[in-house]
């Protein structure tokens, strides 16, 4: 039974994939381990709070968001210098204090707080668009025991759409892995 | 495998977690309070009394607003009253958290896990009472958009060389960041509280907030990236904040202001005021909801001693005035200083060295560090204490500068102090529906920071797969680790 076939199966909730649950963070370490080295790619792990060595064991690669933070970092600290030269030297020059219309150090503080501003919603906003969120509708969601992910226990669930999967061997890889029974879950 | 030792390093101490607590306990000792159908008494009691201080504040700015700035006590000279006091008082309870949540994050300080949330949400309340008040101190609330540059009718731009003007960056940014960390940081919990929701609009409202959350490694990857960074961004912001804040003060000619000491004497007081904060609002938090497992006598005694060494820090930027002024030879700066603990308002002047200075000696002593009773009265004591700070800073520099013709006495009125009561009613409104509908704890933080949560931790796994998965905890938090280090 393929993917494709499946979702012809129009009003029937279509295939999304498998579920197996850990009950320790060794184990799904090392289940982990199995599923990366199997060469499957769209599969993931499912936890309560961020397990460390997780990203070795799935083959994570470093994430480019602070890439992406530095440029709205330098794009809030070029706006504050371009906004305070054109409003307070260009467009309204103020004379105080003998000061003159254009200096630097006067405009340091705005200069740094727009850089930690842009920084920080780059940083959030950001890291939402990579991770895909908010995204309500998820296949994981249709498994009811899935909601122990978000409390004790541990999960990893593969993706039809893995080019490796196949319903009978992927079903009998994960069962080999030490966790739950497999569970099929829907989208 | 440093991760690893930290770990044992925490273990070595006190642990974290105490109670033989295990994932799921963190999480039903949390998540139950919020669930509560019934709500304790005490909160409904303590609800109705901060919104009437709500009130109270809506009134009294309602008054402002239609009488004008003639109902406060401010005077030639004292032109800054109330109004500038109460916004320094509540931006520096602000920032103890973010100290806590960014700072001793980057730091390591794993023992912020259980007090960051609740230190967090504190930040945001006392910095939306702190905006109110440059919101409404010139009694003419329809120009407040003045604050921002925004093309004026006039064709005028804000002046960018104003210290006044880098106030409205400095705390306008120090808002959005922190409802930023607290937000991000919440995600996780709410998604906890959604996936246990029992009824529909429960799991509709949390779900919505939770954005989805799945508990992905993949997002957790990039979650913690974000999280560091954000902590990153926060920890020179938090110092920016309240050094620009003291610039207001140190850049005018004020004999008393005009002094390079402001912005880390600003700083340290801001931190040790929030500090003191954090403990009057946890100790009964923790006593009531009963969460003495999460927040151990190990965190109380940690917050007392650096509000001993934060107390000595302010303690120094006393002393060191008095000698500036001495020592500088400005004889106006040294009038100011002879004045201010002697002349009319030294009544605020010794509270101040009282509350602040004295009271936290006490804390050099164990056992005061550890009784719940001395820690939350040394805790109001500072709160008032540091609230008198800037009133001497505010008050008596203003009230006799250069020309003894220009001197006045400055009192406030019934209208002042009532404002001033209110924005409490404000923060204790925000702050017990905080308490009510969101985690007041970050549970998965806290369940990463237990022994159970590391690799090759605790029991061979396949020794553990033999126990009953939903039991009690395998072993008590503090007998692992130690000798089990590869």
């Amino acid at each position: 039974m393929s993917v494709a076939e499946n979702r012809v199966a129009t009003d029937k909730p279509s295939f999304f994939g498998y579920l197996v649950e850990f009950d320790n963070v060794d184990s799904l370490i090392h289940a982990a381990e199995k599923v990366r080295d199997a060469g499957y790619t769209n599969w993931d792990a499912h936890t309560p709070f961020p397990v460390h060595g997780m990203d070795r064991a799935m083959g994570i690669r470093y994430t480019k968001l602070p890439l992406v933070i530095l440029g709205g970092g330098l794009t809030g600290l070029g706006g504050a210098l371009l906004m305070q030269w054109w409003m307070n030297a260009v467009n309204y020059p103020y004379i105080i204090s003998g000061k003159p219309f254009w200096s630097i150090p006067a405009n340091i503080p705005v200069m740094f707080e727009l850089t930690v501003l842009f920084s920080a919603l780059t940083t959030v906003f950001g890291m939402l668009a990579f991770n895909k969120l908010p995204q309500w509708r998820h296949g994981v969601f249709s498994s009811a025991r899935f909601a122990r992910a978000t409390d004790d226990r541990f999960f990893i669930s593969v993706e039809a759409t893995d080019p490796k999967f196949d319903a009978k061997k992927t079903a009998d890889f994960l069962a080999g892995l030490g966790g739950s029974e497999v569970e099929a879950l829907e989208d | 495998m440093s991760e690893n030792r930290d770990v044992q390093l925490e273990l070595g101490r006190t642990p974290l977690v105490i109670g033989g607590r295990d994932f799921h306990a963190v999480t039903e000792m949390v998540s139950s309070v919020v669930e509560r159908r019934k709500w304790p008494i005490g909160w409904y009691i303590a609800f109705t009394i901060s919104a009437g201080g709500l009130g109270l504040l809506g009134a009294m700015i309602g008054w402002l607003f239609y009488k004008g700035v003639g109902v406060w006590g401010v005077n030639n000279p004292v032109g800054w009253g109330y109004a500038i006091i109460n916004f320094v008082f509540w931006v520096g309870i602000g920032h103890a958290g973010t100290l806590i949540s960014a700072i001793l994050y980057l730091f390591r300080q794993r023992w912020r896990t259980s007090i960051n949330r609740f230190a967090e949400a504190m930040t945001i309340f006392a910095v939306i009472c702190a905006l109110v008040f440059p919101g409404i101190h010139v009694g003419r609330p329809w120009l407040a958009w003045w604050l921002f540059p925004l093309p004026y009718p006039q064709n005028m731009w804000p002046n960018f060389r104003s210290p006044l003007l880098w106030d409205v960056f400095a705390v306008g940014t120090y808002f959005t960041v922190s409802l930023l960390f607290w937000y991000v940081g919440l995600i996780p919990d709410i998604a906890t509280i959604r996936d246990r929701a029992t009824t529909k609009i429960r799991r509709v409202l949390y779900g919505f907030f939770a954005l989805g959350w799945r508990g992905s490694h993949r997002h957790w990857h990039r979650y913690e990236v974000a999280y560091m960074i954000l902590a990153a961004l926060a920890t020179p912001l938090v110092l920016s904040v309240h050094s620009v804040v003291s610039f207001d003060f140190a850049t005018s000619q004020l004999p008393g202001w005009h002094t390079t000491i402001f912005p880390p004497y600003f700083v340290a007081g801001a931190i040790f005021s929030g500090f003191a904060m954090v403990l009057t609002l946890m100790i009964p938090c923790r006593t009531i909801f009963g969460m003495q497992d999460l927040v151990t006598m190990r965190h109380l005694e940690n917050m007392c001693r650096i509000l001993l060494a934060t107390g000595m820090m302010v303690g120094y930027a006393y002393s060191i005035e008095f000698f500036i002024a001495w020592y500088g030879g400005n004889p106006y700066e040294r009038f100011a200083f002879i004045n201010r603990a002697f002349g009319p308002y030294a009544w605020g002047y010794w509270t101040m060295v009282s509350c602040n200075v004295l009271s936290p000696q006490i804390f050099w002593f164990r056992w005061a560090r550890r009784n719940i009773g001395v820690m939350f009265v040394i805790s109001i004591f500072v709160n008032i204490g540091m609230w008198f700070e800037r009133f001497v800073i505010v008050v008596s520099s203003l009230s006799r500068d250069f020309l003894p013709a220009a001197w006045a006495y400055y009192r406030p009125t019934w209208v002042d102090i009532a404002t001033f009561v209110g924005s409490f009613g404000l923060f204790m409104t925000l702050f017990l529906l905080f308490i009510r509908f969101l985690p007041m704890m970050a549970m998965a933080e806290i369940k990463g920071v237990m022994p159970e949560a590391h690799p090759h931790h605790g029991p061979d796994p396949a020794e553990r797969r033999g126990t009953d998965l939903g039991g009690p905890t395998l072993q008590p938090a503090g007998a692992l680790g130690r000798g089990r280090e590869q």
